[in-house]
């Protein structure tokens, strides 16, 4: 038994057989298979092979202008390496006599032949090492890439351990079998985190090493609740886990009950909940919890799990299906935000250096002006269908937003000229997720009908902190006072535009910020699905004087650690049975 | 089965010696492995104790001669002869289509 301590980022627990996955760029630990598994494994070898070979005469066949030649060279040399059979051999070898998985007896075959080409004194034949590690992260790659498809075609519960998973493959978990996650890197806001809370699936991040303690069958207990993860937990500890499963789901259950209640303080102001969502079938949840509409809707989900880009009939379904749950009630639909961690699956060979500050999102849309102006008719034809919201993320300048309206401007003209009706007078509002948007919100407010803070993107521009870096995550805090400063600027100049307000970020679920928000002066909060009966607790505990004055003495104080204690025990003070 | 290969075996050895500056890296070793998979011939390659698979690119590669090194070239089957030939006129003639020490120090200054 092993226990392993992480953030907890969805809550709940879950018990499961765990489904492991290596990760290419970092090393692959040792693990073991049934002997059973030889047959499977050492095909597995085979077709990595075989796909990794299908890449490099594709490579080769693409022209290259500059040193051309070379890099053709390189990729022959990588090319005979691939087809030489005893490599192969080799390792198919170890799989049998070893019993190791594929991933491993790929990676140390390769990097026992890299270590000893690096072990030669001359220079030249030293640094051909580079070669064969970029062979064997090519193999690792297909092993790697083959075993994220197999999660969405699994057969039995299964809880997922990886190194870290990408939205592309979140998005295509089978949610009837994947009960838990449990991932080395990431953070409370990190993508694994916001589709396992969406999807209602407990996760535990950060977990660092999990990847090396496990192989693939050990039993795993994943709390989401205390970001524990039990490996191979021995009798006592799984009875245990179970009597707390059960009063889990109670405690869920009572919550539940306030579901027709409304979201409103002891001191009668109305606060409205809203939820956020990935795909039109988590709507029906958001309604079931008690949300009064959609505050965020990720539509780029739509081309995270499929190999074509979605035809325009395709975004108005499931935007028509959306809507139809919620009939007159809001449903805030985002432009797409491909770019920077989620990637269409065309531009996921196009790297950039620096892709948090690349072509992402609006940037991106404002480049491809036929991917958005197909999203944007189909938006447009769903508008006449309930009230339907439009908002563009990453937002940084006027112009980027004029720019954005007046493509929609155009989408319109077409749709007059189609005769398609569509609500003229959609609203159109903007995330505001980079300080440059913050600063300018009193500007941008002439212009959009809406803000929506995204906390998430927000803190981490302000704080030049990346949220799945492990390394430097616990800066990453949305109640730095630097993130709190932009979060009062925006709440004010929206104000004094008379421009509607609402947070969108994880902070918005997080407990103890709840009431620094109505503080500021937040009315609206969308929030993961499984939240709200949670949050809705929270406001109807606290009157707002309470919360103005939690938000003053916050302003007041100049560092992160004091500000998250102060909140953490006002919470606690006045909501003991939250904590 | 057939063995018509076997019955007119020919055995072929030679030595060699690596005449381009770079020594045998990664692309002269695949232009020597693509050059004796086009034998039927089984070629072992052997410097000192060490005998590796003339068609194989990691064991090759994985000899890491040098300049200089001396290599001896086994060819057995029905192409023997011809396989030698073709192997020793790459590394000693062809140079691998590399300079030797003295040109590639001629083309820097």
């Amino acid at each position: 038994m092993e226990i392993k301590k992480g953030i907890a980022v969805s809550p709940g627990i879950s018990i499961g057989k765990c489904f492991v996955i290596d990760a290419e760029d970092y090393r692959i630990p040792r693990r073991l298979i049934e002997p059973s598994q030889r047959l499977t494994e050492t095909q597995r070898v085979r077709n990595a092979f075989k796909e990794a070979i299908e890449d490099l005469i594709r490579l080769q066949a693409e022209p290259k202008e500059i040193e051309g030649q070379k890099i053709k060279d390189i990729f022959a040399v990588h090319l005979s390496y691939l087809r030489d059979r005893t490599l192969r051999k080799n390792i198919t070898d170890k799989i049998n006599a070893e019993l190791v998985t594929a991933e491993f007896a790929v990676s140390s075959t390769l990097r026992d032949i890299a270590s000893h080409f690096a072990k030669v004194k001359d220079v030249y034949i030293s640094e051909r090492a580079a070669d064969i590690y970029d062979i064997e992260h090519r193999l690792v790659g297909h092993l790697v890439g083959a075993k994220r498809q197999d999660i969405a075609a699994l057969k039995e519960e299964a809880v997922i351990v990886a190194r870290e998973l990408s939205p592309t493959q979140t998005a295509s978990f089978n949610k009837e079998y994947v009960k838990g996650i449990a991932t080395g890197a990431g953070g409370r806001t990190s993508h694994t985190a916001i589709v396992a809370r969406s999807l209602g699936i407990p996760a535990v991040v950060a977990l660092e090493d999990i990847t090396e303690s496990v192989n693939a069958g050990d039993t795993v207990i994943i709390d989401g609740n205390r970001g524990i993860v039990i490996v191979n937990p021995d009798d006592n500890t799984i009875t245990q886990y179970l009597e707390y499963a059960v009063e889990y789901s109670e405690l869920e259950h009572r919550l539940d009950t306030i579901r027709e209640k409304p979201a409103e303080t002891r001191d009668g102001a109305r606060v409205t909940l809203l939820g956020n969502i990935e795909f039109p079938d988590e709507a029906q949840g958001v309604l079931q919890k008690g949300g009064e509409g959609i505050g965020l809707y990720r539509t780029e989900f739509l081309y995270l799990n499929r190999n074509t880009e979605p035809t325009e009939q395709e975004h108005y379904e499931a935007y028509s299906k959306t809507v139809s749950v919620f009939k007159s009630r809001p449903v805030v639909l985002r432009t797409v935000d491909l770019g920077a961690d989620k990637y269409t699956q065309s531009r996921r060979y196009m790297r950039e250096p620096n892709p948090f500050l690349g072509l992402r999102s609006i940037r991106y849309c404002l480049q491809n002006l036929t991917m958005f102006k197909t999203q944007l008719h189909a938006i447009m034809r769903a508008s006449v269908l309930g009230d339907l919201k439009i908002m563009f993320p990453l937002i940084t300048n006027l112009q980027e937003l004029m720019q954005a309206k007046m493509i929609l401007g155009d989408v319109m003209e077409d749709l007059d000229e189609e005769g398609v009706p569509y609500n003229r007078k959609i609203k159109v509002g903007i995330m505001v997720e980079t300080p440059a948007a913050a600063l300018t919100a009193s500007m941008l407010a002439r212009d959009a009908e809406f803000f929506s803070i995204g906390t998430n993107d927000l803190t981490q521009y302000t704080l030049a902190v990346d949220r799945g870096n492990e390394l430097v995550s616990t800066l990453y805090s949305s109640v730095d006072p630097a993130v709190l400063r932009l979060i009062r600027t925006v709440i004010q100049d929206a104000h004094k535009a008379q421009v509607d307000v609402s947070i969108c970020g994880e902070m918005a679920s997080e407990p103890e910020s709840v009431m620094l928000l109505l503080g500021l002066g937040i009315r609206t909060l969308s929030i993961a699905a499984p939240m709200i009966p949670e949050v809705k607790q929270i406001i109807r505990s606290v009157t707002i004087e309470e919360c103005n004055k939690i938000a003053r003495k916050v302003l007041g104080m100049n560092s992160e650690r004091q500000i998250s204690s102060y909140l953490r025990d006002s919470a606690r003070k006045i909501l003991p049975e939250a904590f | 089965m057939w063995t018509g290969n076997r019955v007119q075996n020919q055995v072929c050895e030679l030595e060699v010696e690596i005449k381009n500056a770079d020594g045998l890296h990664m692309r002269p070793a695949m232009q020597f492995v693509d050059t004796a998979s086009r034998f039927q011939a089984q070629i072992t390659i052997s410097k000192a104790e060490t005998n590796v698979d003339g068609k194989s690119i990691m064991q090759m590669s994985m000899l890491a001669a040098t300049y200089g090194t001396r290599l001896k070239i086994k060819a057995e089957g029905p192409d023997a002869a011809a396989a030698a030939a073709a192997l020793q006129e790459l590394v000693e003639v062809k140079k691998f289509g590399e300079p030797t020490p003295e040109e590639k120090s001629k083309q820097i200054s």
